[in-house]
């Protein structure tokens, strides 16, 4: 399979099962675009002819060859050999946990998709005993894997901190014994950062997740206090202060994430404010996933703006890329040689199989964003139960079992999109959402124009 | 190559050789978590890396 398009001046041709990208000239491109299969050894007289009314036939016949010796290759037309690997995760170790210290928020974003923090199930946070019974849990449940990952989620972490730094502490008390390595990670919303937990933050967090929507227009609509103000003036000196911090330090990765709804499709604007404007260099600003009937939800008349404002950030990108100051953002990353192997690209994030959401009552979900739905209740960390079959359904979803998803040329890229956002969308996690498919298709393509772009002197 | 300028090595086919050790990061495909694209994860297979 072989995905060919155009974007700002570049003819490009992406190889999906070998990942080649190939910069071509229109007359290349063209020719290619002829062929949605195999090139025959022989250039087929129908096609030639109909191109020589545009081209020259010795032109013709010498690309024509370049193709097939790319062919030939393995860097062209190869083949999907990959269906062999989809069974290789079933009955994976568990390495990585979102554990949900806090099923409560100071803040009351519209978007918010946890029901402003107690994901429907009542406010509450978790006892530092659950905390420690959810480390015990990943260490005995993740076999030889040696790096572990969690996450402290919410609702706001902040508003159970001493909780989280006890759990910190038990977890590295038992990195020797178990020969583990823990990676922290935090998604706060600011409203509680103080000198004292920025730095044990910016000390014990391999990375941070800032939640920040951009113009303060921007995100004081969305991302308000309890009594209805925005909250822009309160967090954006806070996480100012945490990353400035964090950057003389050890753990220096962060990200700035926000998220655009249909009122701020010129989101492009927000990710300039975060990066111009407040200094963030790490940011990330993602389609907000909303019901259809929300008046914010992006629908797919959005689209063309959408493509044109991802079309407009990487030129931008582009420009201070080669002036040597461009800010990451996150979604145009994108390792064209050295990036996750091809098993791993089969399923993705491993949700319910690799990696599950704990809860304050020491639920297990394959996901937050599973959390709170009592048919995706996988098991409980008091009773100790882990229905083993959930966890295979999971293991076995992939991108030969997910609708579309095998015949797709970004399939490699997004590994067949988010599993809870396919059910809660189309009631199966098998049927990807075609609106965040749109999307993610666009982003894949602007990821690897910028990279075609920067390696263009 | 004239008319061709490939831009990468494409090794996906030899990825399979040694992964699947599943030591690299969780990749969040949702868009809550500031990871929806797993292309932009680095690989953590230090048998791989060898390779590089």
């Amino acid at each position: 399979m072989v995905h060919t398009f155009y974007l700002n001046g570049y003819y490009i041709a992406l190889d999906v099962n070998s990942g080649a990208v190939h910069v071509l000239d229109k007359l290349c491109f063209d020719l290619l675009n002829k062929f949605e299969d195999k090139l025959p050894e022989e250039f087929p007289t129908e096609i030639l002819d109909e191109l020589s009314k545009e081209y020259s036939r010795e032109e013709l016949l010498e690309v024509y060859s370049e193709l097939l010796e790319l062919q030939k290759a393995g860097q062209l037309f190869s083949e999907d050999d990959y269906e062999r690997f989809t069974d290789m995760m079933k009955g994976a170790p568990i390495k990585s946990m979102c554990l949900h210290i806090s099923h409560d928020c100071n803040l009351r974003c519209k978007y918010c998709f946890a029901s402003t923090g107690d994901f429907g199930k009542g406010r509450k946070l978790m006892p530092v005993e659950t905390g420690k019974k959810a480390i015990d849990f990943l260490l005995t449940h993740s076999g030889n894997r040696h790096n572990l990952e969690l996450d402290f989620f919410g609702g706001e972490p902040l508003m159970n901190w001493d909780a989280v730094k006890e759990i910190v502490d038990y977890a590295r008390s038992k990195e020797e014994e178990y020969n583990k390595k823990f990676r922290f990670t935090v998604t706060t919303n600011g409203v509680l950062l103080n000198d004292d937990n920025i730095d044990y933050i910016n000390k014990e967090m391999k990375n941070v997740v800032l939640s920040l929507d951009g113009r303060k227009c921007v995100n004081d609509n969305m991302r308000l206090a309890i009594n209805g103000k925005g909250s822009y003036d309160v967090i954006v000196p806070k996480f100012q202060k945490l990353v400035e911090k964090r950057l003389e330090g050890e753990n220096k990765e962060y990200y700035a994430r926000g998220t655009f709804t249909k009122n701020n499709l010129d989101f492009a604007q927000d990710v300039y404010h975060i990066a111009d404007d407040l200094g963030f260099d790490q940011l990330s600003v993602e389609p907000v996933i909303a019901d259809p009937s929300e008046p914010y939800a992006i629908t797919e008349e959005d689209l063309p703006t959408i493509f044109a404002e991802y079309e407009k950030l990487a030129v931008e990108m582009i420009r201070r890329k080669k002036e040597g100051r461009c800010f990451n953002f996150f979604h145009f990353m994108i390792d064209l040689d050295q990036g996750p192997c091809a098993i791993k690209r089969l399923r993705g994030c491993g949700c319910g199989n690799e990696y599950v959401s704990v809860t304050p009552d020491g639920d297990i979900y394959p996901c937050h964003q599973f959390v709170g739905n009592d048919e995706w209740k996988m098991g409980n960390l008091d009773d100790g139960t882990l229905d083993t079959e959930m966890k295979d359904k999971f293991a076995c979803s992939n991108i030969y079992t997910k609708e579309g998803c095998k015949d797709c040329w970004c399939k490699f890229y997004c590994s067949g999109g988010c599993n809870a956002n396919n059910y809660s969308f189309n009631k199966d996690i098998n049927k990807p959402v075609k609106l965040s498919c749109e999307m993610e298709r666009k982003r894949v393509e602007c990821a690897i124009m910028i990279k075609v772009a920067m390696a263009d002197k | 190559m004239e008319h061709i300028k490939t831009v990468n090595n494409a090794n996906l086919k030899e990825s399979c050789a040694k992964g699947g050790c599943g030591e690299c990061q969780a990749s969040c495909q949702s868009a809550c978590k500031t990871s929806c694209t797993v292309a932009n994860q680095e690989c953590e297979n230090e048998s791989r890396k060898g390779n590089k």
